[in-house]
């Protein structure tokens, strides 16, 4: 592999402006994602926060089944909040039109933990990451079931809230709001193998 | 990991954080629960919870207030995307109700018959967080310091003109714009012009843009309308009475969400503006009798 890496943001809605914020400070190049063609050019995806139901209808079927095979292919793909969503493989309450990609083996319950008034921010204590980091936690899922090749990266509340399943990385929360870029950096490593 | 880390809830950061996921998509008026799902269905980020469309406010006249709680509740209870609901200006009761009945964001908005002519809600001490109008940099930057977690150009509400939300958006921005290359002792001087705080103008002209999340509104009516104030420079798009004033509400609703994400692509564009049916009939600022202008409202 170059070692130019380049990361892709799917850019569609969302906050993927900070996801690209994010991996500047990383030192790697962020490019926006809209389409097939846009996709074939980057080495790994991060589906940002926003609306999933939005993004969901916003996503043409080449382009989903574009993603989904280069995930089978070995991509690696990092989701937050409303991308984990689209990462899971069930959606609870979701909308009829909410399709998710199925790219882990993971059941999650939109708006969880309720309305926006019980927003928060909370440490978040990830021993893969050496130690706690925040954790914001906007209208956030979570998840009720985890296949058995699904691994707990960092709990909150007694609910797994960072999940790993080979390459693919889904947070319950918002790394790119915060200055602490690990989980970024950790999600990088994925391309190097680690 | 055993123990749960404090939560903390209502911090900037959470409030300024749902408008970051709202950016790149369109926050939709409605007025009933069927509408809010038809919104849902095309794909809007979020719903207004209204009684009224602005169209409708600006034909009936009257004092226009906080919608039926029972009418908010039951578009909460249609949609999962976030909700948001409208009170007047400076009416800190009616933003104490919408909070008790959860909403997600409540608008501050001059599209209401203003409650107070002096002072604008002090939105800190809520816990949910408000979305407000300006007209030019300096409004803007007055109703982030009193806690405006958002900011939306004011448009003209109601007209499907959208000639005042492009002159209030090329405010914003070329005001922000002038500040580049501008000292610390000419940025003071420039607050004081403004009439806007220093710190949240040096923020601003650090950042080379507002500190908080900004969206466009006010007579939006068309996918070109979107496209064209995404292009702009604003994050995202409030259409009000653009989409159920409209001759085919779904498909237009769906076209506009098509037009924000696909800003810059004209060949995209095309596609959607096709065959949607009549846009709302529209009406010319310069035939509004001067005192039925909205924007002028708030200060």
């Amino acid at each position: 592999m170059s070692a130019r890496r380049r990361i892709g943001v799917l850019a569609l809605q969302g906050d993927f402006r900070e996801h690209l914020a994010a991996l500047r400070a990383c030192e790697v190049e962020g490019v926006a994602v809209r389409t097939t063609e846009e996709l074939d050019r980057v080495d790994a995806l991060i589906l940002p926060g926003g609306e999933s139901t939005t993004m969901s209808r916003l996503m043409d079927s080449k382009l989903r089944q574009r993603i989904q095979e280069r995930a089978a292919a070995g991509m690696p793909v990092m989701g937050t909040c409303a991308g984990m969503i689209l990462m899971a493989s069930e959606v609870l309450d979701g909308t009829v039109e909410q399709e998710p990609l199925k790219l882990m083996h993971l059941a999650v319950r939109r708006n969880a933990y309720g309305r926006q008034r019980d927003s928060f921010e909370a440490e978040v204590d990830a021993p893969a990451l050496g130690g706690p980091g925040p954790g914001v936690f906007i209208r956030a899922p979570q998840v009720t079931q985890a296949g058995a090749s699904v691994e707990t990266l960092a709990s909150h509340g007694g609910q797994p809230v960072a999940l790993r399943e080979e390459n693919r990385l889904a947070l319950a929360f918002h790394p790119e709001l915060t200055p602490d870029h690990r989980w970024h950096q950790y999600f990088l490593g994925f391309l190097d193998g680690s | 990991m055993g123990e749960t880390a404090a939560e903390r809830r209502g911090t900037w950061k959470v409030k300024a954080g749902l408008a970051e996921m709202l950016k790149g998509g369109v926050i939709m008026d409605v007025v009933t629960a069927d509408q809010a799902k038809i919104a849902e269905d095309a794909g809007a980020v979020a719903v207004m919870a209204l009684e009224r469309v602005p169209a409708d406010i600006r034909r009936e006249g009257g004092v226009a207030r906080m919608s039926d709680p029972g009418l908010i509740q039951a578009i909460i209870d249609a949609v999962t995307i976030p909700v948001m609901a409208k009170c007047r200006i400076g009416h800190f009761v009616e933003a104490q109700i919408l909070e008790a009945i959860g909403v997600d964001y409540i608008d501050e908005s001059e599209v209401l018959t203003p409650a107070d002519e002096e002072h604008h809600i002090n939105k800190h001490s809520f816990k949910i967080p408000f979305v407000c109008g300006c007209r030019d940099l300096g409004e803007a930057l007055r109703r982030i310091a009193e806690g405006a977690a958002m900011i939306r150009t004011k448009g003209e509400a109601g007209t499907g003109n959208v000639v005042e939300a492009v002159r209030h958006q090329r405010a914003v921005t070329s005001a922000i714009r002038r500040l580049n290359g501008m000292g610390p002792e000419e940025l003071v001087m420039e607050a004081k012009q403004l009439g806007a705080p220093a710190d949240l103008l040096e923020e601003t002209a650090r950042l080379g843009r507002l500190p908080v999340v900004n969206f466009a509104a006010g007579g939006i009516a068309t996918p070109a309308d979107a496209a064209l104030m995404m292009q702009l420079g604003c994050d995202g798009i409030f259409v009000g009475s653009g989409v159920f004033k409209s001759e085919d509400p779904s498909a237009r609703a769906k076209a506009i969400v098509a037009a924000t994400t696909n800003y810059d692509r004209p060949d995209i564009l095309v596609e959607v503006s096709r065959s949607l049916g009549k846009a709302m009939r529209g009406l010319e600022i310069g035939a509004i009798p001067k005192e039925e202008l909205l924007a002028g409202r708030g200060w």
